[in-house]
C-alpha cells in the first residue's frame, strides 16, 4: 500500500471550492510533485494533509491510519513533517534554537544527533547556528526551515514551494539539496509552480488546474508533455 | 563535545541574567527594609511599597502575555480586580478562623489566583482565537465588565457563612443580605470593599515578586517557554512542528491571570476601603507602559520600569500642576534613549568591552 494515499478530497473556503475530487499517492522513497499555477490548489492540497485544513468528503490515509480527523499539531508525531510555504522560521530564535524547537515532538537524547545530521546535510546553518533566524537571507531561512521538519524524523516530508521568491542560483540550492535528501532515502511530497526544477527531481508529478489533476505522470515524461510544456514551461 | 559546551555556555548566559535579577530584587528589598526601619523614607514613600510590588507583579505577568506569548492585553486590571475582591472576602471571612495574618493572608492571595486564573479561562478559552485587535478589544471590554459586575455585588460575612446578592436592580443595600447578629459587610455595592483589615505587608510583597519570578523565569526556559514563543514568532511554523498552539496559548495567559490575582489580593488588603473603579482601563494601560518601556519580554525592565513609573508622580509633586504633564515627557525621553541608536551604541559597546575584559581576564586566570 502506498505510504500516503489520498482519495477523492473536496476542500472549500466558504462557498469556494478550492480542489475538486483530488486523488494522488505517495510511495516509499518516491519525490512526488504536484505542480500548477497560482490558484491550482496545491497548498490547499498539502494544508488538507497536514490536518490545517478538513477535507468534505474521502479520505487520507497516512501509513495505513485514517489522518483525516487528526489536528494539525499531531500529524507530525505521526511522521508527517511539513514545511510551510514563504520561509516560515522563529525569527527571534537562533539557528540552533529553531532546529531544536522542530524536535519538539521527540525525546531530548534526539537532539544531539539530529542536529548534527542536519548540520552535515546544510554545513551552511552550521556556519550561523548562534546567529537568530530573522537576519539569515531568503536562501537560508528556506534551509532552516527544512532542516527544522528533518529534525522531527519524518517518514514523509512535505515541502510547500521552497523556491518561492528565491534567486536563481539559490532555487538550484535547494533542489540539490532535496536531491540530497531523496538520495539519503527521505520520501518527499513537493508543491512547486516551478514546473522545471520540480519534475526534474521527481519521480512522478501531478499537473493541478483550477483545482483538478490534469496530468500524471513520471517527472521525465512530463517534462516533455506538450500541454504542460505549453503552460508551464514556455513553449 | 564542543556543541556540547556551547550549549551549556549559552545556558549559563541566561542563568545569569535570571540570578542577577533574583539577586537584585532581593538586594532592593533589604535595601528598603533597612531605610525604612531607619526612618530615612518619608511617610508617602512607605505607603508606597506595598503597592509597589503589587505592580511589579502586574507588570512582569503581563510582560509573560504581551512580550513572551505576544498578544496585546487590555483588560490585565479586571484581572487584578477579580483577585483583590476575592482575596478580600476571603481574609475577611477567615478572619477567626486563621487568627495568624500573614497565613491568612498566604490563604487570600492562593484564592485571589485561583479565581483571576480561572477567569482567566473562561476568557481565554474563546478570546485566544482572536488575534491583534479583536483581542485587545475583548480583554478590554472584560475589564470593563468585571468592574460594572463588582460594582453591584453585595457581600457579607456572619457566623452562618457568606450572604452574596446581585444588586442589579440597585435597589437592594447591605441589609437585604439579611445577616445575623455581628455580621459584617465586606463589600457594599459601588462604595467596594469597606472596613477591610489591612494585612498586607512589604515582606509579603516581597515573596510574592520573587514567585512571579520562578515561575515566569522557568516558564520561560522551559520546553512550554520556547514554545510559546515560537508561536509567537510564527504560528503556521509552531503547529508545524507539533505545537498544541490553544495549549500554550492558554497556559501563558492563565499563569499571567493567576499572578495578577495574587497581586490584586495583595493590593486589596493593604487598603481598608477599595472600589472597584480603581481597576479600570487606565490601571491596565498603567501596567502596559510599564511593560512596553521595561521591555517586551524582558522581566527585569518590567520590575525597573514598574517601581521607578509608580514612584515617579509621587516624586514629581513639586510641579503640582504640571505633574502629569512632566511625567508624559519623562516617558517620551525613556523611549527616545531607549530607542536612539547612538546610545544603543553605546550600551553595545560598553558591554562588548566589558566582556572582552572578561575574556582577557579568563585567559590569563588559565596561563
Amino acid at each position: 500500500m502506498a505510504m500516503l494515499d489520498v482519495k477523492d478530497i473536496n476542500v472549500y473556503y466558504g462557498a469556494i471550492h478550492a480542489v475538486k475530487d483530488i486523488s494522488f499517492h505517495v510511495d516509499e522513497g518516491e519525490v512526488v510533485t504536484l505542480i500548477g499555477a497560482n490558484g491550482a490548489g496545491k497548498s490547499t492540497i498539502l494544508k488538507t494533509v497536514s490536518g490545517l485544513l478538513r477535507s468534505r468528503t474521502g479520505s487520507v490515509t497516512f501509513l495505513e491510519s485514517n489522518i483525516g480527523g487528526v489536528p494539525a499539531h499531531k500529524i507530525i508525531s505521526r511522521g508527517l513533517a511539513q514545511v510551510p510555504e514563504g520561509r516560515a522560521v522563529f525569527l527571534q530564535m537562533t539557528v540552533e534554537e529553531n532546529l531544536e524547537m522542530g524536535g519538539f515532538t521527540r525525546p531530548g537524547s534526539e537532539i544531539d544527533p539530529g542536529l548534527e545530521k542536519v548540520y552535515d546535510l546544510f554545513p551552511r546553518l552550521k556556519e550561523r547556528r548562534r546567529q537568530i533566524a530573522g537576519t539569515l537571507s531568503g536562501g537560508e531561512q528556506q534551509m532552516l526551515a527544512m532542516g527544522r521538519a528533518l529534525m522531527s524524523k519524518p517518514r514523509l516530508l512535505m515541502l510547500d514551494e521552497p523556491s518561492m521568491g528565491l534567486a536563481p542560483i539559490l532555487v538550484e540550492q535547494i533542489f540539490d539539496i532535496i536531491r540530497t535528501m531523496h538520495q539519503a532515502g527521505t520520501t518527499i511530497l513537493l508543491v512547486e509552480q516551478n514546473a522545471q526544477m520540480a519534475l526534474s527531481v521527481a519521480d512522478r508529478g501531478y499537473v493541478l488546474e483550477t483545482g483538478r489533476i490534469v496530468t500524471t505522470g513520471t517527472g521525465a515524461d512530463l517534462l516533455e508533455d506538450e500541454s504542460v510544456k505549453k503552460a508551464y514551461l514556455g513553449g | 563535545m564542543k556543541k556540547n559546551m556551547g550549549r551549556l555556555g549559552r545556558l549559563k548566559k541566561t542563568t545569569k541574567v535570571d540570578f542577577a535579577t533574583y539577586l537584585g530584587v532581593t538586594a532592593a528589598f533589604i535595601v528598603v527594609s533597612m531605610l525604612r526601619d531607619q526612618g530615612v523614607l518619608t511617610r508617602s514613600l512607605t505607603g508606597m511599597l506595598v503597592p509597589i510590588c503589587c505592580y511589579i507583579v502586574m507588570a512582569v505577568s503581563l510582560n509573560l502575555t504581551v512580550g513572551i506569548l505576544g498578544e496585546l492585553s487590555l483588560g490585565h486590571a479586571g484581572f487584578m480586580s477579580v483577585g483583590a475582591f476575592t482575596g478580600v472576602i476571603t481574609a475577611m471571612s477567615l478572619q477567626s478562623a486563621i487568627p495568624f495574618a500573614p497565613v491568612r493572608l498566604a490563604v487570600a492571595m492562593i484564592v485571589g489566583a485561583l479565581f483571576a486564573g480561572v477567569a482567566g479561562l473562561i476568557v481565554g478559552v474563546p478570546v485566544l482565537r482572536l488575534r491583534g485587535d479583536y483581542l485587545a478589544i475583548v480583554t478590554l471590554a472584560f475589564g470593563e465588565i468585571i468592574k460594572e459586575l463588582i460594582n453591584c455585588l453585595l457581600v457579607g460575612y456572619d457566623a452562618k457563612g457568606l450572604h452574596i446578592a446581585f444588586n442589579i436592580s440597585g435597589s437592594l443595600t447591605i441589609d437585604d443580605l439579611n445577616m445575623a447578629e455581628g455580621g459584617i459587610a465586606i463589600i457594599k455595592g459601588a462604595q467596594g470593599a469597606t472596613g477591610t483589615t489591612t494585612i498586607a505587608s512589604f515582606g509579603a510583597g516581597f515573596v510574592l515578586i520573587m514567585l512571579s519570578l520562578v515561575i515566569i523565569l522557568n516558564l520561560v526556559r522551559s520546553r512550554s517557554g520556547r514554545a510559546i514563543m515560537a508561536l509567537r514568532d510564527n504560528r503556521i511554523a509552531a503547529e508545524s512542528v507539533g505545537i498544541n498552539i490553544t495549549k500554550y496559548k492558554l497556559m501563558a495567559f492563565i499563569t499571567s491571570a493567576a499572578l495578577a490575582g495574587a497581586a490584586g489580593a495583595l493590593y486589596g488588603l493593604n487598603y481598608s476601603n477599595l472600589a472597584a473603579s480603581k481597576f479600570d482601563f487606565n490601571t491596565s494601560i498603567l501596567v502596559l507602559v510599564y511593560v512596553v518601556l521595561g521591555g517586551l519580554g524582558n522581566i527585569w525592565g518590567s520590575i525597573i520600569a514598574a517601581a521607578v513609573l509608580y514612584i515617579l508622580p509621587e516624586a514629581l509633586r513639586e510641579f503640582s500642576d504640571y505633574r502629569m504633564l512632566v511625567y508624559a515627557i519623562v516617558l517620551i525621553l525613556v523611549m527616545l534613549a531607549t530607542n536612539n541608536p547612538t546610545i544603543k551604541g553605546l550600551f553595545a559597546r560598553l558591554r562588548e568591552k566589558l566582556t572582552r575584559g572578561r575574556k582577557a581576564e579568563a585567559k590569563g586566570g588559565g596561563r
